[in-house]
C-alpha cells in the first residue's frame, strides 16, 4: 500500500479511486477532520486558528498571504507524507478546489519537486476520455507497491 | 440584528473567522453568507465582468452580484481578502466599487493577516453598523439646543460646546490620563462658552477613549469616530448634500471616508505604520527644531522634490530626515518632504480603497499643518477644504448628533 496525494487535494473522486485500488489517499478533508475533531474547538467550524498560518511558514515565506499559509498547514504535511501523486490539470471546481489559485500552484510545485512518481492527467470531457482516465489511474496505482 | 454580508477569500484559513464573528457580535451584528449556486459562480464573468483563477474570489464576486440583485438580503457588506495577495486586492476593490455603484448598501473593505483581531475590526464594524442602524440620526443636518461633544483621541482630547448650530466654546489638551484630559478639555470648552456643566442638555463622546469617558460624563451618545467625524466634517464644510470625501490623518491612525448626503458609504481606516500619521510630523517638527504649529508654514516655503523622503516606516522616515539635513538640505524642503511623504502614503494606501469625490475635506489637528493639505492637493490634483474648527471635528460631530437624541 502506498500513500498517494491527489491534486486537487480536495478531490473525493480521486480519493475514492485511490482507496479502491488498495492505497491510502492523502486528501485535505482528512486533515480538516483531524482539526475539527480535536479535543478543543477554538475556531469552528474548521477549527483553523491563527496558529495554522504560522505552521504554514514551513512551506511559504511570511510575505505569502496568510490564507495560502493556512491552507498549506493542512496540505503541506500531506505532500511530505506522499509516496506517489496523481495530478489532474484543469480539473474544474466540481472535482475539488482549495479556493486559492496561489495555493494550487504551490501544491503542484511541491509535489513535482518531491521526486515521487507522478501521474499527470487531463480532466476528461466525454465518456471515452473518462474511461481512459480511470484506466490510466488504475494502471499507475497497480504499479505502486 | 444588523446583517453584515461577508464576501471574503482566505478568512477561514487565516484563522480569523472567529475574530470577525466576535467583532460583529460586539456591535449587535450578525455575519451572513448569501447563498449562490455553482452556476452563479461559473457565470460570474457575465454579470460581474471578470472571473479569476481562485475559486473563493469568484464566489465572493457571485455573492456581490446576488446582493446587488437582492438588496434585501443584507444591511451592509464587508469585503475581506488576504493582505499581500495581488489577485485578491484587485477583486476586493472591484467588489467594493460594484456594490457602491449598483446599490446603496454601505461597504467596508479590509485586507487581513493572521494577526487581525476582533479589536482591530471593532471600530470599523461599529461604523458599518451605525451607518445602517442610525441612518435617520446621521441624516441630521442641524444642531439644536445646548449640547457638548468630547473627542478622546490618541494624541489629543478635544471638546466643544454648541448652541443652536453654533460652536460657542472649545477645549483642547494633549491626552495623558484619559479621564483627566477629558475633564480638562470639557472644562475649557465650558469656560469659553460661559456655560455651567449642569446646563448642558446632552453630551456625545467619540474617539479611542469613548467608552471610558462616555461612562464618566454620563454621555447620551458614545460613537466611533468614523461616522462622527464624517458628520462633523460635512457640517463644518457646509457639504451636507451630495458626495464628499473626508480625510482625517490622526495621531495614531488615518481615516478616509466616502460620504453621500452626510452618511458614510464606504471607508478605510489604516494604522499599521506610524509613518503615515501625525506622529511622524511631530517627530519631523522636533528634529527641525520648530513647534508643530509652525511646521506647516515652514513647509509651504519648501519643495519636496529636493529631498528624498519615504515615511513608509517611521524609523526609515526619520533616517531619511536626519540624512537629508546632514547633507545640507534646507529645513523648509525637509518640512515639505515630510508632509508630502505622509500625504503620499495615505493617497497610496487608503484613498485607493474609497471613491474620492469632491469636495475633499481634510480634518483633524494635522489638517492645520498647512503643508499637509497642500501636499494632498498636489497628489489629488483637486482643491482640499480645511473647514473652521477642523481640529474639533469629532467633538462637533458628537455634539451635533447627540442633539438629535434630545427630541425623542
Amino acid at each position: 500500500m502506498a500513500k498517494v496525494i491527489v491534486y486537487p487535494p480536495t478531490s473525493m473522486i480521486l480519493s475514492d479511486l485511490v482507496e479502491r485500488m488498495g492505497h491510502k489517499a492523502l486528501v485535505v478533508p482528512e486533515s480538516v477532520r483531524k482539526l475539527a475533531t480535536a479535543d478543543e474547538i477554538e475556531s469552528p467550524p474548521l477549527n483553523v486558528t491563527p496558529e495554522e498560518p504560522k505552521k504554514g511558514l514551513r512551506y511559504a515565506a511570511v510575505d505569502v498571504p496568510s490564507g495560502v499559509r493556512g491552507r498549506m498547514a493542512l496540505i503541506g504535511p500531506l505532500i511530505e507524507e506522499a509516496e506517489a501523486a496523481i495530478i489532474v490539470e484543469d480539473p474544474g471546481w466540481l472535482t475539488g478546489c482549495a479556493g486559492c489559485s496561489r495555493t494550487n500552484e504551490l501544491v503542484r510545485l511541491l509535489i513535482r519537486t518531491k521526486g515521487v512518481p507522478v501521474l499527470d492527467l487531463s480532466y476528461p470531457t466525454d465518456d471515452a476520455e473518462a474511461k481512459a482516465f480511470v484506466q490510466k489511474i488504475k494502471a499507475f496505482l497497480g504499479e505502486l507497491k | 440584528m444588523i446583517r453584515v454580508a461577508q464576501l471574503s477569500c482566505g478568512a477561514e484559513y487565516s484563522g480569523i473567522q472567529k475574530e470577525i464573528d466576535r467583532a460583529a457580535e460586539k456591535v449587535g451584528a450578525k455575519i451572513i453568507y448569501p447563498e449562490v449556486s455553482l452556476e452563479d459562480i461559473l457565470n460570474v464573468e457575465k454579470k460581474f465582468g471578470v472571473s479569476v483563477a481562485s475559486g473563493d474570489l469568484n464566489m465572493a464576486m457571485a455573492r456581490a452580484v446576488r446582493i446587488v440583485e437582492n438588496p434585501e438580503l443584507a444591511d451592509a457588506v464587508i469585503v475581506m481578502t488576504c493582505f499581500r495577495c495581488a489577485e485578491a486586492a484587485i477583486i476586493r476593490s472591484e467588489i467594493r466599487k460594484f456594490i457602491h455603484e449598483h446599490s446603496r448598501i454601505p461597504v467596508l473593505s479590509y485586507s487581513f493577516t493572521e494577526r487581525t483581531t476582533a479589536e482591530t475590526l471593532l471600530t470599523r464594524m461599529e461604523a458599518l453598523v451605525t451607518t445602517v442602524k442610525y441612518r435617520g440620526l446621521l441624516a441630521r443636518e442641524n444642531q439644536k439646543g445646548l449640547t457638548a461633544g468630547i473627542d478622546s483621541g490618541s494624541t489629543t482630547t478635544k471638546a466643544v460646546v454648541m448652541r443652536d448650530n453654533q460652536v460657542i466654546g472649545t477645549g483642547w489638551v494633549p491626552t495623558t490620563e484619559v479621564l483627566k484630559s477629558a475633564d480638562d478639555a470639557f472644562a475649557a470648552a465650558l469656560q469659553e462658552a460661559g456655560i455651567k456643566k449642569e446646563e448642558i442638555q446632552a453630551v456625545g463622546v467619540t474617539g479611542y477613549g469613548r467608552f471610558l469617558v462616555g461612562k464618566h460624563v454620563n454621555a447620551r451618545l458614545i460613537q466611533e469616530e468614523i461616522t462622527v467625524n464624517s458628520k462633523g466634517a460635512v457640517f463644518l464644510a457646509d457639504a451636507q448634500k451630495g458626495p464628499a470625501t473626508v480625510i482625517d490623518i490622526g495621531g495614531m491612525d488615518n481615516k478616509a471616508i466616502s460620504v453621500q448626503d452626510g452618511i458614510p458609504g464606504g471607508f478605510t481606516m489604516g494604522g499599521i505604520c506610524a509613518g503615515a500619521s501625525g506622529r511622524f510630523l511631530e517627530l519631523a517638527a522636533k528634529r527641525l527644531g520648530v513647534e508643530i504649529t509652525e511646521l506647516g508654514k515652514l513647509a509651504l516655503k519648501g519643495n519636496y522634490k529636493n529631498v528624498a523622503m519615504n515615511s513608509y516606516c517611521i524609523v526609515f522616515g526619520t533616517q531619511s530626515l536626519v540624512n537629508s539635513l546632514s547633507m545640507g538640505c534646507k529645513p523648509e524642503d525637509v518640512a515639505m518632504a515630510a508632509c508630502h511623504s505622509v500625504a503620499e502614503q495615505v493617497y497610496e494606501q487608503q484613498l485607493q480603497e474609497i471613491e474620492v469625490k469632491e469636495p475633499v475635506i481634510m480634518v483633524g489637528g494635522t489638517s492645520l499643518i498647512e503643508g499637509l493639505p497642500r501636499a494632498m492637493e498636489q497628489l489629488l490634483q483637486t482643491k482640499v477644504t480645511v473647514p473652521k474648527y477642523a481640529q474639533f471635528i469629532g467633538a462637533v460631530g458628537a455634539a451635533l448628533l447627540v442633539s438629535g437624541l434630545l427630541e425623542g
